[in-house]
């Protein structure tokens, strides 16, 4: 493997590392399966596209942040108030999102974004490590920000909110405003991730979400497989870790020539050999 | 101030499964009250305590907690002025989190959830609650509630929903689920903890001798309805035995607990 091979793979685990961590609020915090995230990535994708085009790849950034976020409130509104199963919730949110995404890209199916400004071009000059630090800069932003608002007050009523929830309503906090709140900051982040993903590949496409549930999820289980704790910061590591480390093994499939569109099969059967290995780690302690 | 009036749930109301839960209750706590409810599976016991914390709807009637109308209120701005207990010691504590994180919830019941760092500045007050308790808790701050056994956390979440004072206590056989002396060391905390902090509380238990030991008033509740109130004078003069009789001539039923009890 040459040099720009890993750090092309270095790249595009730091951007799966963001959409993992927004993963990480609603599967692990909130405890609750969320597949607005395959419908929330493209919306990232096409929002920091259009951006992008009209050279403003910074605001693209932080626009998909607020409209992924709109989309999560949108499924925890369907999750409180209509009390629509969390699965079902976020797969109506998904579907629905697919005829926005394609409304954002003025009804095109994919957007290019070759020879525009993206947000890794005032670097250009330590190519070719430039995006490298862009992302990776990134996620040390948002692993601080979430370690230092998931020991606030209110994290912590998030965080009960994921375990008891009776017990979170005993004590006269609104569970169904933790869940908006979460599943919000959750589909913030995914769609972010997204939109750094979009002017990295340069491609906005429709069906650039697809799969991506799959990959936080694999991201997660293998991180915190890899690096067991309670401790919340070291959970962020875990899940940044387990992003690139899982990009590690498609691109090492890739190299030894694994055809592209395996490669969602071999995310299916990762992610079943992590959770089998835990469950199957806990069978055989209950035997001893 | 407790006050129950006309208090009605009908469970699927206008269908074939209509049921009525509670028909039409009446009463009235004094500040302070500490009262034990009895009755048999399905008399509605629980169902009022549902319908005052709000995890039912009531159909009709009014609950006046000091002259406030909780009625209006969804369920978690009740729990600023109601604690609770449950029978399932598992469901008043977040396992995952440790003591101390679960207290500090309790501590910042009624108040604005802030986005300001969670602070070990409580620990020393926490440890000075838990040892009230006697369970050697208060030397396992960091300790997962996860890992504690049923007794212990029932205790904490007696703890918890006593914390920040409430206006009402409901405790919904809270001691049940445990052994016979954890029981004991359990419902002794909570008589003192009443007493201490002169919380209006109602308690029910399917023990005879305890629905008789504690507190000042005793309902008996069957099909939805309150069928005898105790008052403080009558409960002094009352022996189990008396209390069996009353219980199982004003229901005319002889469930296995009271046929044991005689």
């Amino acid at each position: 493997m040459n040099l720009t091979i890993v750090i092309g793979m270095l790249e595009l685990g730091g951007i799966f590392a963001i959409l993992s961590l927004g993963l990480y609020i609603s599967y692990k915090i909130l405890n609750l399966p969320d597949l607005t995230v395959d419908g929330s990535f493209t919306l990232g994708c096409a929002v920091s596209a259009m951006f992008t085009i009209h050279s403003m790849p910074y605001v693209g950034i932080l626009l998909s942040f607020i409209i992924g976020a709109l989309a999560g409130v949108m499924t925890g509104l369907l999750i409180t108030k209509l009390n629509i199963m969390p699965l079902l919730a976020g797969i109506l949110t998904m579907t629905g999102l697919y005829s926005i995404n394609l409304r954002i890209m003025n009804d095109s199916p994919n957007v290019s974004l070759f020879e525009c400004d993206s947000l890794f071009t005032s670097l250009s000059a330590l190519e070719p490590y430039d995006k490298l630090i862009v992302i990776y800069g990134l996620v040390i932003l948002i692993c601080l920000f979430l370690y230092y608002f998931l020991r606030t007050q209110l994290g912590l009523a998030l965080r009960a909110c994921g375990d008891n929830e009776d017990m979170v309503r005993a004590s006269s906090i609104d569970t169904d405003k933790m869940k908006i709140l979460g599943l919000a900051l959750a589909n913030g982040f995914v769609a972010m991730a997204g939109a750094v993903f979009a002017q990295h590949q340069t491609f906005s496409d429709i069906n650039n979400g697809t799969g991506m549930m799959v990959i936080g999820l694999a991201s997660i289980i293998v991180g915190l497989t890899f690096i067991k704790s309670d401790k919340i910061l070291f959970q962020l590591i875990g899940v940044v870790f387990g992003a690139v480390f899982y990009r590690a093994i498609l691109t090492v499939a890739l190299q030894m020539g694994l055809p592209t569109g395996d490669l969602k099969l071999l995310s299916a059967v990762l992610v079943v050999i992590a959770i089998a290995s835990t469950s199957l780690k806990s069978r055989r302690k209950k035997k001893c | 101030m407790l006050e129950i009036k006309d208090l009605t749930v009908i469970f699927n109301e206008g269908t074939v499964n209509e049921k009525v839960a509670l028909s039409h209750i009446d009463f009235t706590l004094e500040q302070g009250d500490f009262v034990t409810i009895i009755g048999s599976n399905g008399a509605g016991k629980s169902t009022l305590f549902q319908a005052i914390s709000g995890a039912v709807n009531v159909s009709k009637g009014q609950i006046l907690l000091n002259g406030d109308d909780l009625t209006k209120y969804p369920e978690y701005q009740r729990s600023r002025y109601i604690g609770r207990l449950f029978q399932d010691p598992l469901k008043g504590t977040a396992p995952s989190m440790t003591i101390e994180e679960n207290l500090s919830l309790s501590s910042q019941r009624g108040k604005h959830f802030s986005l300001s760092l969670f602070s070990h500045k409580n620990k020393e007050e926490f440890r000075q609650a838990l040892k009230q308790l006697d369970l050697g808790l208060e030397d396992r701050l960091d300790t997962k509630v996860g890992t504690l056994s049923g007794g212990q956390r029932q205790a904490l979440t007696l703890l918890m929903a006593t914390y920040v004072t409430p206006q009402l206590l409901l405790l919904d056989e809270h001691t049940a689920a445990l052994d016979p002396k954890t029981a004991q060391k359990v419902l002794k905390m909570t008589s003192k903890i009443v007493h201490n902090d002169n919380i209006t509380t109602l308690m029910i238990t399917h023990n005879m001798e305890d629905a008789l030991k504690y507190g000042n008033k005793t309902m008996i509740m069957k099909d939805g309805q309150i069928i005898a109130l105790i008052d403080e004078q009558e409960k002094k003069k009352m022996s189990v035995d008396d209390l069996i009789h009353l219980y199982s001539s004003s229901t005319q039923e002889y469930n296995d607990r009271v046929l044991l009890k005689q």
